[in-house]
């Protein structure tokens, strides 16, 4: 699809997505290679022990190219087929068959899951890389390696699986393997704190995805996508809407959507590698993966999909304005991202029109934000591990590959053409715009915000002032940090691109998969693109006269109260506490209060009584035989009493 | 026949043991008291099968004097360990089965 058959589709045009899922059989059969590679790199590494401290990180980024090569190697298998079979399934063997629930461990390959792979194995080879240079002065790099492999392991996993409880193993692990390394650094009580907020925030996330496991083995009889997919048509809308909302509230946890979006501005006390996976390659995009995969539940579920559509926009648009206000470069970098991944998961929510730049969009989005976050990475780096963009500036001088990367990024996440980012949100802005003009506008605008605070992030660490600290002496990073830059640099000038041109582009490749829908638009395309490209321009020179025309003070201004709200991710955490977290506390108080009064109180009570009782009683026990001579006899007359009284013969 | 009589000698001879069991300290004339009870009984149950014309009352009286034979044999030998043991032939002075 180019940009004039866009402009001249007048008619709304659907096709249908259908492929059959084939058996694999040669090459393909071998896709669970992609995810042993990682889980053994992983489980060498971390049973290795001390032995291998030397070696470590080679073990662990061989792992990670190994599979990347391999899923290179199956990605031109498939291109080989017809373009309407290209999906396959390889069976590896039975989990477990309780009562009427059979549960197989299938993979399933195909345009969606070799996107995903190639993505993740890709960017996690060139992080993977980059962590030799940024973890070499920590004597845990081993161990660090050996959990970046569970995380790609459990990544992979999850976009291979075939069965939603087998992507719950691999979603479980990629919540696992993130809690590790964002607390890696667990001597600093933040992030201990930190990882476990992710964690428990994860926890909401996934019990919508048990929730909707358990509803899909109550409606469908299995789990297992072939199923699901195919009951999906002759089940309620009630019970597809509740799969649907539920498979959401999975999503938000994962991805950081409203309302579980708080674990992920703490996640930044990880170290950055890690904040580039999970913000590139993994962790945030399963929920993307996971919405655009149920599609054939989406497409029945409208209100489900509202909601999507409603989770989205607000996201992006809070994302945005938290982004806008935060002076930890790794923060304002991760709103950026909570904003970028509420524009997948808005055009996730579009349906068949949106689902293929949905997934565009991540792609790209892992390629650029990927390189944004390791080149703060290498800033830091250079700068003792200082975070706070107002001790930076004027850096351009002193690291230039690491300047001129971030610039390529920077210029792709605004969306300058012919930046990677530019194809990807642009096709999300006017997919939006087709569906809902109000909806069109929050994405609109969310470029604008999306222009402002990256233009601020580029102008306080690399232009403006000097404001570094005395003892800083930056300094560009080594060269097995900066080529990965540049390789990521390089994917995001010519990422957007390639993917929309080169044979066809992403969405003919995915179209079997995700459907393709066009809706009319109420402006001609090249105007929404000139509007695009103005709210841009904008927000950017909003933050030049800003930021640039005058020295940036190195202690941050007070601010006026939307900054102050911003800084404090909107009050996203005060509003936890108030809402959840204390009544949930109250509650808990009152129950245990309950709970000991009450439950307790009625057991050792009666415990107590008999006890009482039986103190009491036991004086009857004297021990004389006289007594009980007298208690015999008194019986015995007892009964001659009532044998007369009721005359027994 | 009239078994009136023969009712009231066993009456009074059951009430003057069970008054000698509740009343008497020395174990050996509360066991002699019990004896006298068991013998009331005994009297009650041949009177009985006089009076019927059947021999039922008359057999369970001799199990009555088996038992009672077989319990003397047992009492005694317990009352006699006591004595051994304690210098006392008082059954008060036997209460430790109590808490």
């Amino acid at each position: 699809m180019t940009l004039t058959n866009v402009v001249t589709l007048g008619l709304a045009a659907q096709a249908e997505a259908s492929q059959e899922v084939q058996e694999a059989s040669g090459l393909i059969s071998t896709t669970w290679l992609l995810i042993a590679l990682p889980l053994v790199g992983a489980a060498v590494l971390l049973l290795g022990g001390r032995r291998l401290d030397r070696t470590g990180h080679l073990i662990g980024c061989a792992a990670v190219i190994a599979s990347f090569v391999w899923a290179v190697v199956l990605f031109v298998d498939m291109l080989g087929q017809d373009g309407h079979e290209r999906a396959f399934t390889v069976a590896l063997w039975e989990w477990f068959n309780a009562g009427g629930y059979e549960v197989r461990l299938d993979l399933l390959i195909d345009q969606l899951s070799i996107a995903f792979v190639l993505l993740i194995t890709g960017v996690g080879s060139l992080i993977h890389i980059y962590s030799i240079g940024y973890m070499e002065h920590d004597e845990r790099r081993r161990r660090f390696f050996g959990y970046l492999n569970l995380f790609v392991a459990s990544m992979l996993l999850l976009v291979l699986a075939a069965d939603y409880l087998v992507m719950f193993i691999g979603w479980e692990g990629v919540g696992l393997a993130s809690y590790l390394l964002i607390g890696f650094w667990q001597h600093k009580p933040s992030a201990a704190v930190a990882a476990k907020k992710a964690f428990v925030v994860n926890r909401v996330g996934d019990m919508g995805m048990v929730l909707a496991i358990a509803s899909m083995l109550v409606v469908f009889g299995s789990s297992s996508f072939q199923i699901v997919f195919a009951g999906a048509d002759g089940a309620q809308t009630g019970w597809l809407n509740a799969i649907g909302l539920l498979l959401l509230l999975a999503a938000c946890g994962k991805s950081a959507q409203f309302p579980l979006q708080s674990w992920l501005l703490d996640a930044m006390e990880g170290p950055t590698p890690v904040s580039a996976l999970i913000h590139a390659a993994t962790m945030v995009t399963a929920g993307v993966y996971l919405v655009v995969r149920s599609a054939a539940i989406y497409d029945l579920a409208p209100e489900a999909r509202t909601a999507v559509i409603l989770v989205g926009t607000i996201t992006l648009l809070m994302g945005a304005i938290i982004g806008c206000a935060k002076d930890d470069i790794k923060k304002a970098l991760a709103g950026s991202t909570m904003s970028q991944i509420g524009y997948m998961m808005l055009a996730a929510g579009l349906g068949p029109a949106g689902y293929a730049f949905a997934i565009f969009h991540l792609i790209t989005h892992g390629f650029f934000k990927a390189n944004m976050f390791l080149g703060a990475g290498s800033v830091m780096h250079g700068m003792n591990d200082e975070v706070d963009m107002r001790r930076f500036g004027a850096l351009r001088a002193a690291m230039p590959a690491t300047f001129l990367t971030f610039a390529v990024g920077y210029l792709a996440i605004i969306g300058i053409p012919p930046f990677a980012g530019f194809f990807s949100k642009d096709r999300i802005i006017e997919a939006a715009f087709g569906d809902n003009v109000l909806i069109g506008l929050c994405a609109l605008i969310g470029a604008g915000v999306t222009a402002f605070y990256m233009t601020r992030v580029m102008l306080l660490t690399f232009f403006t002032n000097k404001r570094w600290a005395d003892d800083a002496h930056p300094h560009e990073s080594p060269r097995v940090m900066t080529w990965p830059l540049w390789a990521l640099g390089f994917l995001s000038v010519a990422g957007g691109l390639g993917l929309l041109y080169i044979g066809g582009g992403i969405v003919d490749w995915l179209e079997p998969v995700t459907g393709e829908e066009h809706h009319d638009l109420p402006v001609p395309v090249a105007v929404l693109i000139a509007l695009t490209m103005l709210v841009v321009v904008l927000g950017a020179a909003l933050a030049w006269f800003m930021y640039q025309r005058r020295p940036v003070p190195a202690e941050a201004p007070a601010g006026n109260p939307v900054t102050v709200a911003a800084r404090n991710d909107l009050y996203g955490d005060a509003f936890n506490e108030a809402v959840l977290m204390r009544p949930g506390q109250y509650l808990t108080r009152s129950l245990v209060y309950v709970e000991n009064r009450g439950v307790d109180g009625a057991v050792i009570g009666a415990a107590t009584a008999v006890g009482g009782l039986s103190a009491r009683w036991r004086r009857w026990q004297t021990g004389f035989v006289r007594s009980y001579a007298l208690t015999m006899l008194a019986g015995a007359g007892l009964v001659v009493v009532a044998m007369l009284l009721v005359r027994v013969p | 026949m009239n078994p009136t009589p023969y009712i009231v000698l066993a009456t009074i001879l059951f009430s003057l043991g069970s008054a000698g069991v509740l009343l008497r300290r020395n174990a050996l004339i509360a066991f002699m008291s019990v004896e006298l009870m068991l013998n009331a009984a005994n009297l009650a149950f041949v009177t009985f099968a006089r009076m019927h014309g059947n021999i039922d009352g008359q057999i369970v009286a001799f199990f009555v004097m088996v038992i009672a034979a077989a319990e003397v044999v047992v009492g005694l030998a317990i009352i006699v360990m006591i004595f051994r043991t304690r210098r006392s032939a008082s059954v008060d002075d036997a209460s430790l089965l109590k808490l």
